[in-house]
């Protein structure tokens, strides 16, 4: 079964545990106005591989593994290839190497399911706890996320949760006080994690022709950051990272 | 008198005879835990650690050079003693007469020392010259047999860094002989052996031998003279740790004192002088600090050994090194590890005396190192980039649990091994010279044999291998026998009187060889066999660039399209080597290492068939080529780790450059990963990886004000450097590379 990957990182120690072997997926439902890979938008876009090839290149990674690490299926959004991604994970839990998704939670389909199935990790980015706030930042539903989130509560999977601080968006006490309520509930939550918008893909958005949404944005400080942190985690009582 | 000096210590053959090893087995104490019992400088360290770093800053602020006696030609008793600070020193003992002051040694070449003294605006004293010239130098010897083809290969760089202009290095001697023994056993013990000499036949070796001998025993005698200078008697075996410290640095100093060698590693000193650690301590006599303060000092004269050499040399070997490289930690025989509180002690003089290039401090990494260890080892490299990492368990098969490291990467048993170390060929110029019929591809000298040029169109993978090979054959059999000349001279006029002597007489000999554009000759055949190349020619016909259409698979991203012809060029290469007899029987080796010549190298090199421009650096050692790895730092490191330690048992050099945040967000991640990376990697076989984590951001701004970074400490290529004594060009290049990084 062959799908289209943008490219694979082999040091990721930034998506999961331990050191991890980032497969970037083609293809992503949303458009996020703070997206940093808009080259990943197009579902026909990157290079096809076959699912057996792509977890070959894993398992060459395996040795280094020896502090948790394993595969995250990344993006785009790896699900808008949902059954490409479910074959790697499958293959990948047959050879007990460690599986996270990173997804935004922006659909759930049988296939979705079926990936769901093979994975011990979910990275889910919450792009915004409001309805309306989530449309317009995303050009998404945030009930879909909603039910994916349901969903992997309920068959107990892992779970990260990150949101990018976007100033203006997402930074306000309210923003925070919304995305507490939405996670206070999850039973399998094991990290919390804010991370700042970055302003470095306009490049990219050059190339491509494309303007960049948010173009002059200045990226929050590190203070704001550990503002928000601070506010999120006392909501939480629980570490933010 | 020994039974005081040896007491408490579990006794063996090694009273018997010299075995120094065997000594360390039955009285080492192996240790397991974490560094929590480490002790900080104290004010008296800190005090000498700031004097130095007064007249470090002189030294800098001079040009690089703080003073050179150019009337005395350095040796073991040519100077009178000198300090640092005569009151608070533990340990003594400098090179001259006063620190970071460099004598002249001729006895490599006197050009090399006469030019070296005038580049930085002193002049050779008309004694010395004088000298000299009715004395024949190793230089002078090698330059009456060279043969016209040897000189045109020189000439055109297609054989680069050939030590026949100055001292060879690479050889260790066993210094911590002088602690254990005492200097009169070990001049017994040579006289014995110049007993069973008399029995033999006189061949030539056995008279060589013979002399050499002599010259060792007279060496002895003088290091006892020396030491004496300093009001230490060294004739008896060392008798607490501080002598023991004491002594073998002195057996350091008098080899450093009589050879400008390129590279003068001290050996595996650390586990031996734990012993007597050890034993103070219990005894009550030496508290950790004291015992921190003893290694501080130490490592302080250490940092303070002084080369004088030429701009030139230092084009091939930037930042002033001197190698004096210290093998820390790796696994015994017996499955214990090596590791001892020494080995901590070592490391942590990177956090008492700050970062710093010297030693050049040298993990020996293994599987079963113990866990604590493993990850004070990548905290210290996260927080200073001066230390690197060797495999032990691929060394500790072929080199046994004694062995140390010449250089950045050649092991060695120490004391029963030695290496007459050469050069590198370079590999992409072998395969334009191929392809020009056996001229330079940027001057049209006929330096190979003549053959027809390669026709017109696309190259042909089947036709260029043949070329190659031809070529490869005929610059292995030249490159043997160049180094064959130069050793033996080396040995006629500048032979290593005291190192040798810390050896056993009857030694074991490896040839090192070396290569240089691994990775740029791989991605260009594979680009010859997977793309389309076709060779635009320039004036006079000779090639002078390429025109590459369509992709390969390049070296650096665990490929094995390209990876196996890696592989197999230095597998042929050795094999080629080995066609031609070494000079006293030496076994050929190969190494993959550059140090910084890499980028001379790509300076003297033309454009070649991957696309790479003339002119343009090689990549470090095995690297792959900037910014050819595109799957990240991973597969980067597996496809280095294809390359053969069996065919390289002199070393393979990988230069690994990360930025803090793609290691993790938080502290603890980010060691347990540079845990996982070195695991990951050595478990493929692989053999060396130098690891910096740091920015571009940080050297960039580097460049720009050295003088806010007076410290800033980097790994290049097998050593590590301060990075404001690498010329501009080569931090360029430094800061080209692919840094693992991650948005």
């Amino acid at each position: 079964m062959t799908g289209r990957v943008h490219s694979i990182e082999t040091l990721g120690a930034l998506d999961g545990p331990g050191l991890r072997v980032v497969v970037f997926l083609q293809g992503c439902p949303l458009r996020c106005l703070y997206c940093h890979n808009p080259d990943t938008w197009d579902r026909r876009g990157g290079q096809e591989w076959d699912a057996a090839a792509v977890v070959d290149r894993v398992l060459r990674s395996r040795p280094y593994f020896s502090q948790g690490g394993g595969v995250t299926l990344s993006g785009g959004e790896p699900l808008a290839q949902a059954r490409f991604a479910a074959e790697i994970l499958r293959r990948c839990r047959e050879a007990e190497i460690h599986t996270a998704l990173d997804t935004a939670g922006a659909a759930l389909t049988s296939d979705v399911r079926r990936a769901l199935e093979f994975t011990d990790l979910v990275l889910l980015d919450v792009k915004h706890a409001d309805e309306a706030r989530y449309r317009a930042l995303t050009g998404g539903e945030l009930a879909t996320t909603l039910a994916f989130l349901r969903h992997v509560d309920e068959r107990g999977i892992d779970l990260w949760v990150r949101q990018v601080i976007v100033p203006g968006w997402n930074d306000l006490p309210d923003d925070l006080r919304r995305l507490a309520d939405l996670l206070r509930p999850l039973r399998t939550l094991r990290k919390v994690e804010l991370l700042p918008y970055h302003a470095m893909a306009g490049v990219k958005y050059a190339t491509m022709g494309l303007a960049c949404p948010l173009e002059g944005l200045a990226p929050p400080d590190e203070a704001a950051m550990a503002r928000c942190r601070a506010i999120l985690a006392a909501l939480l009582a629980r570490p933010v990272d | 008198m020994n039974e005081h000096a040896w007491r408490g210590f579990t006794p063996g053959p090694w009273r018997q005879r010299i075995d120094v090893r065997d000594f360390l087995q039955r009285n080492y104490t192996p240790y397991d835990g974490d560094e929590s019992f480490l002790q900080p400088a104290t004010a008296r360290t800190e005090r000498l650690r700031d004097k130095l770093r007064d007249l470090l800053r002189l030294e800098r602020e001079w040009g690089g050079v703080l003073d050179i006696d150019t009337s005395t030609v350095s040796s073991l008793l040519t100077y009178a003693p000198g300090y640092l600070d005569r009151e608070r020193e533990i340990i003594v003992g400098l090179q001259t007469n006063r620190p970071l002051k460099r004598g002249v040694n001729p006895f490599g070449g006197i050009r090399m020392a006469r030019s070296a003294c005038e580049a930085y605006g002193y002049q050779l004293d008309a004694k010395v010259e004088e000298y000299f010239r009715y004395r024949t130098t190793h230089n002078d010897g090698v330059f009456r047999v060279y043969t016209d083809e040897m000189r045109a290969a020189r000439r055109s760089g297609v054989i680069t860094g050939l030590p026949d202009a100055y001292g060879r290095g690479r050889i260790i001697g066993d210094y911590r002989r002088v602690a254990l023994y005492g200097v009169d056993r070990l001049i017994e013990g040579k006289l014995a052996d110049q007993k069973e000499l008399a029995c033999r036949p006189m061949t030539e070796e056995n008279i060589r031998l013979s002399e050499e001998l002599y010259r060792q025993i007279d060496f002895l005698r003088q290091l006892k003279e020396m030491a004496a200078g300093y009001g230490h008697d060294i004739s008896l075996p060392a008798a607490d740790a501080r002598q023991a410290v004491q002594w073998t640095y002195f057996a350091y100093l008098g080899a450093i004192k009589e050879q400008n060698g390129a590279a003068m590693s001290l050996g595996r000193v650390g586990t031996f002088l734990d012993i007597y650690f050890q034993r103070d301590l219990s005894a009550g006599a030496l508290d950790e600090s004291a015992a921190q303060e003893i290694v501080d000092d130490f490592v302080l004269k250490l940092r303070m050994a002084r080369q004088l050499r030429t701009p030139e040399y230092n084009e091939l070997f930037a930042g002033d090194p001197t190698w004096v490289t210290e093998a820390v930690g790796g696994m015994g025989e017996d499955g214990r590890t090596l590791v001892t509180r020494t080995s901590y002690r070592f490391l942590h003089t990177l956090r008492t005396l700050g970062a710093a290039p010297e030693p050049n401090l040298t993990v020996l990494w293994a599987a079963g190192l113990p866990a604590p260890f493993k990850r004070y080892c990548a905290r210290l490299s996260i927080e200073t980039d001066s230390i690197q990492y060797e495999n032990d368990d691929v060394m500790r098969p072929d080199f046994g649990d004694d062995y140390g490291i010449a250089c950045c990467v050649s092991a060695m048993r120490i004391g029963r091994q030695m290496q007459f170390f050469g050069a590198r060929c370079n590999l992409p110029k072998v395969l334009l010279i191929a392809l020009n019929g056996g001229r330079d591809e940027l001057t049209g000298e006929q330096v190979g044999p003549q053959t027809a040029p390669v026709g017109d169109g696309p190259l042909d993978y089947a036709d260029v291998c043949r070329r190659y090979e031809f070529y490869r054959d005929w610059l292995a059999g030249l490159y043997v026998n160049t180094m064959n000349v130069i050793h033996y001279m080396h040995d006629k006029y500048a032979y290593e009187k005291l190192q040798m002597a810390l050896h056993d007489t009857h030694v074991e000999r490896f040839m090192a060889f070396g290569v240089a554009g691994l990775s740029v000759l791989a991605d260009s055949l594979s680009a010859i066999r997977h793309a389309r190349v076709t060779p635009v020619r320039g004036d006079g016909g000779l090639i002078r660039e390429f025109r590459v259409e369509g992709e390969y698979p390049a070296f650096g991203n665990d490929d094995d399209r390209v990876d196996s012809l890696a592989a197999g060029l230095v597998h042929d290469f050795l094999a080629a080597l080995r066609k031609t007899p070494c000079y006293r029987g030496a076994e050929p080796t190969l190494s993959v290492l550059t140090i910084t010549s890499n980028v001379v190298y790509g300076k003297m090199t033309g454009a070649t068939p991957d696309g790479r421009k003339a002119g343009e650096p090689f990549a470090p050692g095995a690297n792959p080529l900037h910014q050819r790895d595109r799957m990240g730092a991973v597969a980067s490191l597996n496809s280095v780790a294809k390359v053969p330690y069996e065919c390289c048992r002199d070393g393979i050099s990988c230069t690994f450059s990360v930025t803090p945040q793609a290691l993790g967000r938080a502290d603890g991640e980010q060691v347990r990963n540079v845990v996982a990376i070195l695991d990951g990697y050595f478990a493929q076989r692989a053999h060396h990886l130098n690891l910096n984590v740091l920015n571009r951001e940080h050297l960039v701004e580097a460049m720009e004000r050295p003088e806010r970074h007076p410290h800033l400490t980097i790994r290049v290529s097998g050593y590590a450097v301060n990075f404001h004594t690498l010329s501009r060009a080569q931090q360029e290049e430094v800061v080209a590379r692919t840094f693992h990084e991650r948005l």
